[in-house]
């Protein structure tokens, strides 16, 4: 099912809508409507009948993380306030776009564990570029150290795809290697003192983790999201119902239309409200949350609704048939991992603007570990072929909730540790048990 | 091989038997193989194979293990390129040396291993390398409608959902979806390499109306099989290949299993007591 896009997202396996639907014989080419939509209740069975088997998709995610909320909400009251959350949406930034990096190369069965250090790499560059003495455009230093990353990616993508080295070597290579090409360069840099580069001046970059929408811009973007995902939604549905095609019921549109407007709601609520003092105000939904799930969109939109996603799913799964089907395996695996490196640039831009500096100090280690992980736990296999950029957004919140939870129950850094290497574990038992019952 | 009449006696020679004029369909073949070989190093795989496969016909190519039958595919699909002889396609002489080039021509070989990714479902691998789009974006609704035009044609109809995961489906339902990715290509000859060899009753039934379907829409097929059931249920001729050299190509309505059993393991037919044609 995660392999499939959005269409058949919206359309399981097989409400009990007609014995042989989706095929009708010749005899009975137009089936009128009522035959090939469902009532929601048949959906509903549907959806039960996939979750027991193991193919449920986002739902036990979903479900794990309400029980961590509970934990640590009943351990500690400020958990659920209004400024720990959107702290929690800060500190998620990271996980997530690392994440979602890793589930690219993930999604071909391969692994990258340079991203931590290239992201490391490409927030030096972007720093160096963007603090004095250059001052160059805040816009322009991030293209330069994105591109950079996207130029890493390609190496290391050549050297799997081309030379047919074992991605796992190649980018254990880059773990160590970019951590020496980032301690080089700022080593060089004669205004870095201590080992830091601060990016305090141009504003816009600190903003993307510090700063926040105004109010008012916060509800208009909310409802044009709204707007456009539910015309989009409805729209599909009648394409499909028009066409003849096994379609979900109205009534779930809508009611995942209603979803995503009360999930946003409740998000604006939070960060709209003062999370600062009653002298200085602060409030606002924070930049990076429009800004991920427009990287989540372009994502999944490549992913679940192009050629490219399509084949890396083909790949992933068998990679003979894709050859035999004449997808180009080299380019496309070169392509993810290049766009593996980008978005690692992205989540190194992020990480600057949530320190306001890059410093040495950075742990590239760490971090691609919480990459795997977030991409993981949020759905995706190790075993290529299964999984979403949605993913990576579940299990980073997850990673981020642990994270800060336990900082507020002031646990210490190995209690942290420990959990999230139990909930990854869980996820990766997951993973491999349904794995099993599928290929049973 | 249509002029090869009169050599009634066949005996030690290892000359091809043919069952005189009546093996031979009239009109152009769609693939015409003369005199083909190919040798690995020292060892002569095939040896001036003559083959004529018409238009809607199927075909069938047995031996025993070892003969050859995969080898002569793998030629005829483009896996390698033969060492000697000639191919014609629809009559005009062609060179097939890439599986691109086979493709081209309207060739569909379904391997033993069917090569679906179990990921997708029966529609993405119906689709896989040639997506119906609309703009930059895959036209999910196009194909959905294609592929089930197209199951609904061979008469599938055993399969729960055409978006369900083809890893979920069972042996024989795979062989359709492989076969029905041939419909889609608009393949004129279908190759299919012991389609049936893992299936049990119910599901070897199917595929063998899957091959008559095919044969229906006028695509022709060579179907590779052990099974000399299968092969007398659906072919309309039967080549026999002997340690790479064709044995005998004889019309399934001029002989029987008997005769069969003996040009595969002999490589050749006792004189016959009835005339044939
Ligand atoms: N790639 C190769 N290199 C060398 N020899 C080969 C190769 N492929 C096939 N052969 C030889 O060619 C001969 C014919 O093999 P082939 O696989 O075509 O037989 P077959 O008729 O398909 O048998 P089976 O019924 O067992 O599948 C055998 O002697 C085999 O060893
Ligand atoms: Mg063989």
């Amino acid at each position: 099912m995660s392999t499939t896009s959005e269409a058949s997202d919206i359309q399981p396996d097989g409400p009990p809508v007609h014995p042989d639907e989706g095929m009708p014989s010749a005899e009975r080419p137009a089936v009128s409507n009522e035959l090939v939509t469902g009532s929601l209740l048949d959906y509903s069975k549907a959806f039960a009948k996939r979750a027991r088997s193991g193919e449920s998709g986002t739902l036990p995610v979903l479900v794990g993380l309400v029980i961590i909320v509970i934990i640590f909400q009943t351990q500690n009251g400020k958990f659920l306030s209004h400024g720990n959350l959107v702290n929690l949406i800060d500190q998620a930034g990271i996980f997530v776009t690392l994440g979602m990096a890793e589930v690219f190369v993930l999604l071909l069965g391969e692994i990258d564990l340079s991203v931590g250090y290239v992201a490391g790499v490409g927030a030096v560059v972007t720093a160096e570029l963007a603090a004095p003495p250059h001052n160059v455009n805040w816009f322009l230093s991030c293209l330069a150290g994105l591109g950079v990353c996207a130029v890493i990616g390609a190496v290391q993508g050549l050297l799997i795809t081309r030379l047919k080295l074992p991605s796992f070597v190649v980018t254990l290579g880059g773990l160590l290697g970019f951590e020496g090409v980032l301690l080089y360069l700022i080593q060089q840099d004669k205004h870095a003192t201590g080992g830091v580069i601060s990016v305090t001046i141009p504003s816009v970059l600190n903003d993307i983790v510090n700063g926040s929408l105004s109010v008012a811009a916060g509800w208009i973007g909310l409802i044009a999201v709204v707007v456009v995902f539910g015309v989009y939604s409805l729209l599909q549905n009648q394409r499909r119902r028009s066409s003849g095609l096994v379609t979900p019921p109205l009534s779930l549109v809508v009611l995942k239309i209603l979803v995503v407007a009360v999930a946003g709601v409740v998000l604006l609520l939070i960060c709209n409200a003062n999370r600062g003092s009653a002298l200085v105000k602060l409030q606002g939904v924070p930049w990076i949350v429009p800004l991920l799930l427009a990287v989540l969109t372009v994502y999944s939109v490549l992913l679940g609704r192009m050629k490219f996603g399509r084949y890396l799913y083909a790949i992933g799964g068998n990679a003979e048939a894709a050859r035999r089907a004449g997808v180009s395996l080299n380019n496309i695996r070169l392509f993810a991992f290049v766009l593996c490196s980008f978005t690692a640039g992205l989540g190194g831009i992020v990480y600057l603007s949530t320190q306001d500096s890059i410093s040495s100090g950075i742990d590239g280690g760490n971090y691609v570990l919480y990459a795997v992980a977030a991409a993981v736990i949020g759905g995706t296999s190790l075993f290529g072929g299964r999984g979403k950029i949605v993913h990576a957004l579940l299990g980073g919140v997850i990673i981020a909730a642990i994270y800060n939870g336990m900082g507020l129950l002031g646990l210490s850094a190995a209690a942290q540790f420990m959990v999230t290497a139990l909930v990854l574990i869980a996820a990766v038992t997951v993973d491999a048990v349904s794995r099993r019952g599928r290929t049973a | 091989m249509a002029a090869d009449t009169g050599a009634g006696a066949r005996s030690s020679d290892r000359a091809p038997v043919t069952t005189s004029t009546a093996a031979d369909p009239a009109g152009t073949p769609l693939l015409r193989l003369s005199k083909v070989g190919k040798s690995f190093g020292p060892v002569q795989a095939l040896t001036d194979i003559d083959l004529d496969i018409y238009p809607g016909e199927v075909v069938a190519l047995v031996g025993d293990n070892g003969a050859g039958k995969s080898t002569l595919i793998k030629t005829i699909s483009g896996i390698w390129a033969p060492d000697a002889g000639q191919e014609f396609w629809e009559g005009r002489p062609v060179t097939i040396r890439h599986p691109r080039d086979s493709a081209a021509l309207g060739i569909a070989t379904m391997y033993q291993d069917l090569a679906l990714s179990d990921n997708l479902d029966i529609v993405q691998n119906m689709f896989l390398g040639r997506e119906l789009m609309r703009g930059p974006l895959l036209d999910e609704t196009s194909m959905e409608l294609a592929a089930r035009k197209t199951l609904a044609d061979l008469s599938v109809t055993t399969v729960r959902s055409i978006r369900q995961p083809v890893g979920s489906l069972s042996g024989g339902q795979r062989q359709a979806v492989a076969v029905a990715r041939a419909v889609l290509e608009k393949a004129k000859l279908v190759i299919m390499d012991e389609p049936t060899a893992a299936l049990g009753v119910s599901q070897t039934a199917m595929v063998l109306n899957l091959v008559t379907s095919l044969k229906q829409q006028g695509v022709a097929v060579l179907l590779i099989s052990h099974n000399l059931n299968d092969v007398f249920a659906v072919a309309d001729r039967i080549t026999a290949l002997y340690l790479g050299r064709v044995a005998g190509t004889v019309r399934v309505a001029d002989t029987d299993t008997q005769q069969a059993v003996q040009l595969i393991t002999t490589g050749a037919l006792a004189p016959v007591s009835h005339p044939s044609a």
